[in-house]
């Protein structure tokens, strides 16, 4: 269910192959947060969001916008790949290879519906996820930043003609991207086990996702998440070893091909 | 032939003649592994070129292609003792027949951009998955090589001179066919439609099959390097062929050195190689992942500076100095 966290792609116009890594920190974050300071992930996630906010802004201004003046799509692929490279490595560095999980007071915690066992740290990633995506929705749809970001987004040109600060939302776009796939993180951190190379697998799903909603449609990707979660749940459950994968990339080459704009497409 | 291809053809002749009297001078294997690395990763990134440079369809699963020909030659000498050379022109064939499929598919419906680069990408995810877990094909493990006496019968040898020489020969071989092709009248469709294809279309140029052309070249002669991988090696694996940060790689490669330029990518191969291996020496056992980031960062700062590659930089920088003179 973890899969929420890809909404945020709707936000981005460049196709970031970082994403994961971000995720990667957030889950390192909450990890030494709660083994060093002891602070608890969920609250811990309040306190650093700003941090987060800060570091999109900052490789925004000074690694993504230059690259989006020149155009080019592939060199926003390779520019987001070497990142991913360094955010991986540095993690590497600084922390080892190895595969940590944290234990919570309340990671075995199930709550009994039914006849069925649910896990109290599932739920709350899964509806906390939920209410992010209605937070943001809301926020698009119903106040005049989310308009103005709408405006930037489909047509740069004429909303910098109309007197929208264009740089300065993709700033705050690019941040707000990073700051729900760090929410994302926090949620996951109780029951996914983290580790310097975690976030290579969480992109390549999200793009998966993304592209099956259609890029850049909230609900389209948070319907997908959902999608691509059951798909791969009955894949592994259905099939041996590591096949599900199999099934949600086959799934996506059929979907690139007969319907790139996604399923969920506004058009 | 113009003045150009002269030209081109003297630059190669005598990168040649002097890449082949190294190892008569230097006899260091050490230093001759690594040039064995320049030359997969020149020869690799030339083929990649001459789709992803010369039409602007990038390509993202370029592993595929070479792990199909590391997989074809190697199963069939494991299994049934088949000389890898005929092994890898089986492999090539097949590999090609994949691209054929595969850009069959992709410019049927049109895809274009992003998500050309999406299409490949899963592709190469497809593939790793699939020679993870069918035993019959080595699964996880991967195959090793059965070791016989070194022969150039079966594509082994002692000591590192004949994985030299076959590398250079391959790497001039695919140049050539890359000099021919930008001069010929296929090249000049390719950068056609690279520049615009609906232009390209209405001038008369059939953009499929011309892309289509591009992806099958290109597919057959990447296949050649998974063979002479896994018999330098002799050892594959799905997570060593099937890799996505080799893909990566290959196109990284090619961007330093200039995408859609002649010696574009061998100039990328050979500055980077060297750097990797260099700090993957210097670094690589004192501080786990440190070689990485330098090359990650080297990667960003390129994109920053030079998108376009060294090649091509030069070539603005002068053209924009004759105008300041007239």
């Amino acid at each position: 269910m973890a899969i929420g966290l890809t909404i945020i792609y709707g936000v981005l116009k460049v196709v970031n192959f970082a994403h994961g890594e971000f995720l990667m920190l957030a889950m390192f974050a909450a990890f030494f947060g709660y083994r060093l300071l002891g602070i608890d992930p969920y609250f811990l996630a309040f306190l650093t969001l700003p941090l987060f906010f800060l570091l999109g802004i900052v490789i925004q201004k000074f690694l993504i916008q230059p690259t989006l003046e020149k155009g080019e799509e592939h060199i926003q692929i390779l520019l987001t790949m070497g990142l991913a490279w360094v955010l991986q490595n540095i993690v590497l560095f600084l922390c080892g290879p190895d595969y940590r999980t944290l234990q919570l007071p309340y990671t075995d915690t199930t709550l009994k519906l039914a006849n069925v066992y649910l896990s109290v740290p599932k739920i709350i990633a899964c509806s906390g996820a939920a209410l992010f995506t209605l937070f943001i929705h809301l926020l698009f749809k119903k106040t005049r930043f989310g308009k103005a970001i709408r405006a930037a987004a489909q047509e740069p040109w004429g909303a910098y003609l109309v007197g929208i600060n264009v740089k300065r939302i993709y700033y705050i776009s690019f941040a707000m991207g990073i700051i729900c796939v760090a929410i994302a993180g926090f949620l996951i951190i109780p029951f996914f086990y983290t580790a310097p190379m975690v976030g290579a697998q969480f992109t390549l799903i999200a793009f998966v996702v993304v592209v099956l909603g259609g890029l850049g449609s909230f609900t389209g990707a948070f319907v997908c998440g959902f999608l691509v979660g059951i798909v791969e749940a009955l894949g592994g459950a259905l099939l041996p070893g590591s096949y599900q994968e199999l099934i949600v990339f086959s799934f996506f080459v059929l979907v690139l091909l007969f319907k790139p704009s996604g399923i969920f497409a506004n058009r | 032939m113009n003045k150009k291809t002269y030209l081109n053809f003297l630059i190669l002749a005598s990168m040649a003649i002097i890449l082949a009297l190294i190892p008569v001078i230097v006899r260091r294997d050490y230093i001759l592994s690594i040039f064995i690395n320049i030359f997969l990763f020149a020869y690799l990134s030339q083929s990649w070129n001459l789709l992803g440079g010369y039409t602007g369809y990038l390509s993202l699963g370029h592993t595929v292609f070479f792990g199909i020909g590391a997989y074809t030659s190697s199963l069939l000498f494991f299994h049934f003792g088949l000389t890898p050379w005929i092994g890898m022109l089986i492999g090539a064939v097949l590999s090609g027949l994949m691209g054929l499929f595969v850009g069959f598919l992709s410019f049927r419906y049109q895809l274009r951009g992003i998500f050309f680069a999406m299409i490949t990408l899963a592709f190469g995810v497809i593939y790793r998955v699939i020679f993870t877990n069918s035993m019959s094909l080595g699964g996880a493990q991967g195959i090793l090589i059965p070791l016989q006496k070194p022969s150039f019968w079966i594509y082994q040898f002692e000591g590192k001179f004949g994985y030299y020489y076959i590398g250079l020969a391959m790497l001039v071989v695919i140049l050539i066919i890359t000099i021919f092709l930008e001069h010929s009248k296929f090249g000049y469709n390719l950068l056609a439609l690279k520049g615009n294809e609906n232009a390209a279309e209405a001038l008369g140029i059939n953009t499929r099959r011309s892309k289509l052309g591009a992806t099958v070249l290109s597919t057959f002669l990447t296949a050649f390097a998974g063979t002479y991988y896994a018999q330098y090696l002799s050892y594959i694996s799905p997570e060593t062929v099937f890799n996505l940060n080799l893909s990566i790689e290959i196109v990284l490669v090619s961007i330093v050195g200039g995408m859609g330029t002649i010696f574009g990518p061998t100039l990328g191969a050979f500055l980077l190689t060297p750097f990797s291996e260099l700090t993957r020496s210097l670094l690589g056992d004192k501080a786990m992942g440190l070689h990485v980031v330098l090359y990650g960062i080297i990667l960003i700062i390129f994109c920053l500076v030079l998108p376009n590659g060294i090649i091509p930089s030069i070539r603005l920088s002068k053209r924009s100095r004759s105008m300041k003179d007239a």
